[in-house]
């Protein structure tokens, strides 16, 4: 593996990202399956980085996953696409953050249309307006969450309490990235390295000292696909897409996953339990399974900030071990804030 | 300096011209970048179809050569101009040459694989290209990976910057499906317990005695032609390149590994030909080669009169047919310098 072919290739996919002011979307189901990565990541853009960022609790679902589901229409997806931007102009902004790849995806892929088809773009104005008395314009600058913490991770890293090291041995961690699918494989230069080798996540490890996993199914999809799993009959083409990753990183004794999208994170992490369970696989260093987290919880925990707090109990897959590796202390007994522990399976039952 | 024709580029079509129009009289300058003559033969080994080595070409060319003949070696063009009916050559030793016309012979690139990011050129040890292992073959190295093994199964992917809309060049190079041909038989015959397979769209062996290497390579040499396109390569932690291929004949998915991936580099217009087709305001295919002015009946004709093209400037073309092209080229610039005389 020459590192230099790949900064060849990142250096020609370089995107702007504002510095500064941004309008915040929310995902619709990362605030279910892990909700304390957004509040963290709005929370390191206002107390670590002293930016000023606005969440707005009048926004919508992007429609993403109905659109992909061809359960909702394009003119539909258009339009509340439009009122989204609508409220952003309304609170004075124009630099529009997505928390979800497939969000980031959507609104990348609804600006191009209007681009290239300037009379849907009259339409959808038409819509808006007439639905809800609205007018739009587009954001100066529309980027994910994890573009910001890439443009910003070396700020970050001088303010890290811990890096992505094993405090014990000095060693890097191996660290596992996986990048949403519509972040960058739709339209490759609106995401930060490309679709081919992304350097978004690869950036973070690089930067907060870990040794970033190239492993032979690291662009194959998580799992979620829309339609292997909203259809109940293609789970098992979901499940078989996850172990087929796990399979082939397993030689390389991964410590870490991170993920920037909602679904690759849930997948990733979900599956690898019923694996544990039904297979009685674990895929990680030591015989573990391997913890997966979002990019800005492991931000937030080389931060410094509680484990609990920032809700990695929420993920299936302990993160203990990884939380030893590094040198994190924490409380076991707060895991769950005194609520009654949840059953954990003997094979997964390590920590 | 002054002169009639001067010759941009000392590849065969720029030899072959060179010393047919000084044969014919007329007073020639031949310019070339490099310190050597040759082009890109003359780093090549054996050739398509009948194993002939390819220095050999380059000494005819060369023995061929007229004694007087005026040769500029790592010469580069640094401006060309035309005023009335002349042209006139700036170079980086500060000559100006005037000419009465200009045979542009500036050949091809080779296609820049890392611009196919799926395969890994650049990034993978093991993914080489087509040019690369004709390196080894002509220097007489062995034929290792990275790790300093011998590979035992090697693939070939075809149209690797040809007839590819991706990268928006969908024209064919013309001669890498038969190289692809000619270098698994001689890795097979360097390699005899090496499993060799070629990676296709479609064949297209066009030349006399091309299907006969073909159907040689399969009954001999045992290669193996697979009809897919790579969607992706990928390393594994031993350094082995996995690849993914729909085999469009079984109508399947494949994944297989590989010691050692060959992309077959396909032609680009080289820089000195986009940099004429500034300067000279030459008409191009789609942004590509120099376009002629009939593709047809005036094949080494451009859109600038006094202005003649010869070989891979103009289209991907094999060797036979960079000869044919050069001494097309050669008469339609006879006709034009002795019009003018008259």
């Amino acid at each position: 593996m020459k590192i230099e072919g790949k900064k060849q290739i990142w250096s020609s996919y370089q995107k702007e990202i504002a510095n500064d002011n941004y309008y915040y979307a929310r995902s619709c189901i990362r605030q279910n399956f892990f909700p304390g990565a957004e509040n963290m990541f709005i929370k390191i853009l206002r107390e670590q980085l002293n930016k000023n960022i606005f969440d707005d609790e009048r926004q919508t679902t992007c429609t993403g996953i109905g659109y992909h589901s061809s359960i909702v229409l394009p003119e539909t997806t258009m339009t509340v696409i439009a009122r989204q931007f609508s409220l952003m102009n309304e609170a004075g902004y124009d630099n529009f953050i997505c928390s979800c790849v497939t969000s980031f995806g959507l609104y990348t892929e609804v600006i191009e249309t209007w681009t290239h088809f300037p009379e849907t773009l009259e339409k959808t104005k038409e819509y808006l307006y007439k639905s809800t008395g609205r007018t739009f314009q587009i954001p100066q600058n529309l980027v994910h969450a994890s573009d910001i913490i890439y443009k910003f991770r070396y700020e970050l890293l001088h303010k890290l309490k811990y890096k992505l090291i094993h405090h014990k041995t000095g060693k890097p961690l191996n660290v596992v990235e996986h990048i949403g699918c519509h972040y960058a494989k739709i339209f490759p230069h609106k995401g930060v390295g490309g679709a081919e080798y992304p350097h978004v996540l690869a950036g973070l490890i690089e930067a907060w000292g870990g040794n970033m996993v190239d492993y032979p199914e690291r662009r194959h999809c998580c799992g979620f696909g829309f339609r292997q799993y909203l259809i109940k009959a293609n789970r098992g083409y979901s499940y078989s897409h996850s172990l087929k990753k796990f399979e082939s990183m397993q030689p390389y004794e991964v410590d870490l996953i991170i993920t920037n999208c909602p679904g690759c994170n849930y997948f990733l992490d979900r599956w690898q339990y019923v694996a544990a369970i039904e297979e009685k696989k674990l895929f990680g260093a030591e015989n573990k399974a391997i913890p997966v987290l979002t990019f800005e919880e492991l931000a937030a925990l080389l931060l410094g900030y509680d484990p609990w707090k920032i809700g990695l109990q929420m993920h299936q897959i302990p993160v203990e071990p990884l939380l030893d590796k590094i040198g994190i202390t924490y409380n076991k007994k707060e895991k769950y804030f005194g609520t009654k522990p949840p059953q954990i399976p003997e094979i997964l039952n390590y920590c | 300096m002054k002169t009639d024709v001067v010759v941009i580029g000392g590849g065969i079509a720029g030899l072959e011209a060179s010393t047919a129009l000084h044969n014919l009289g007329h007073h020639v300058i031949l310019i070339e970048k490099k310190d050597i003559l040759g082009g890109h033969v003359a780093l090549w080994d054996k050739l398509f179809p009948n194993n002939k080595n390819a220095s050999s070409i380059i000494h005819y060319l060369k023995d061929h050569l007229p004694q007087n003949l005026t040769i500029l070696l790592s010469t580069e063009i640094t401006n060309i101009s035309k005023r009335n009916n002349s042209f006139f050559i700036e170079t980086n030793f500060h000559q100006t040459i005037e000419t009465k016309s200009v045979l542009v012979a500036t050949g091809y690139d080779v296609f820049n694989a890392h611009l196919k990011e799926e395969y890994g050129y650049g990034i993978y040890d093991n993914v080489i290209t087509s040019a690369e292992l004709e390196e080894m073959f002509k220097n007489n190295k062995p034929i290792l990976t990275k790790q300093g093994k011998e590979p035992s199964r090697i693939g070939f992917v075809h149209c690797v910057g040809s007839r590819d809309r991706k990268i928006n060049n969908l024209y064919c190079s013309k001669v890498c499906c038969v190289t692809a041909v000619k270098q698994a038989i001689e890795i097979r015959q360097k390699l005899p317990f090496s499993e060799t397979y070629c990676f296709y769209m479609d064949l297209r062996m066009y030349g006399l005695n091309f299907e006969e290497l073909y159907n040689e390579s399969q009954e001999k040499y045992g290669v193996t032609f697979i009809r897919g396109r790579l969607s992706e390569a990928s390393e594994t932690i031993d350094g082995k390149i996995i690849i993914k291929v729909e085999d469009t004949l079984l109508g399947r998915p494949l994944k297989m590994t590989m010691d050692m991936l060959v992309l077959m580099v396909g032609m680009v217009p080289s820089a000195g030909t986009s940099f004429l087709i500034n300067k000279l305001d030459l008409l191009s295919n789609n942004g590509h080669f120099i376009a002629s002015s009939d593709e047809h009946l005036l094949a080494n004709y451009t859109n600038v009169n006094g202005v003649f093209v010869a070989g891979t400037a103009s289209s991907p073309k094999s060797i036979d047919d960079t000869f044919a092209d050069a001494r097309s080229a050669v008469l339609a610039i006879h006709q034009y310098l002795t019009s003018q005389k008259m």
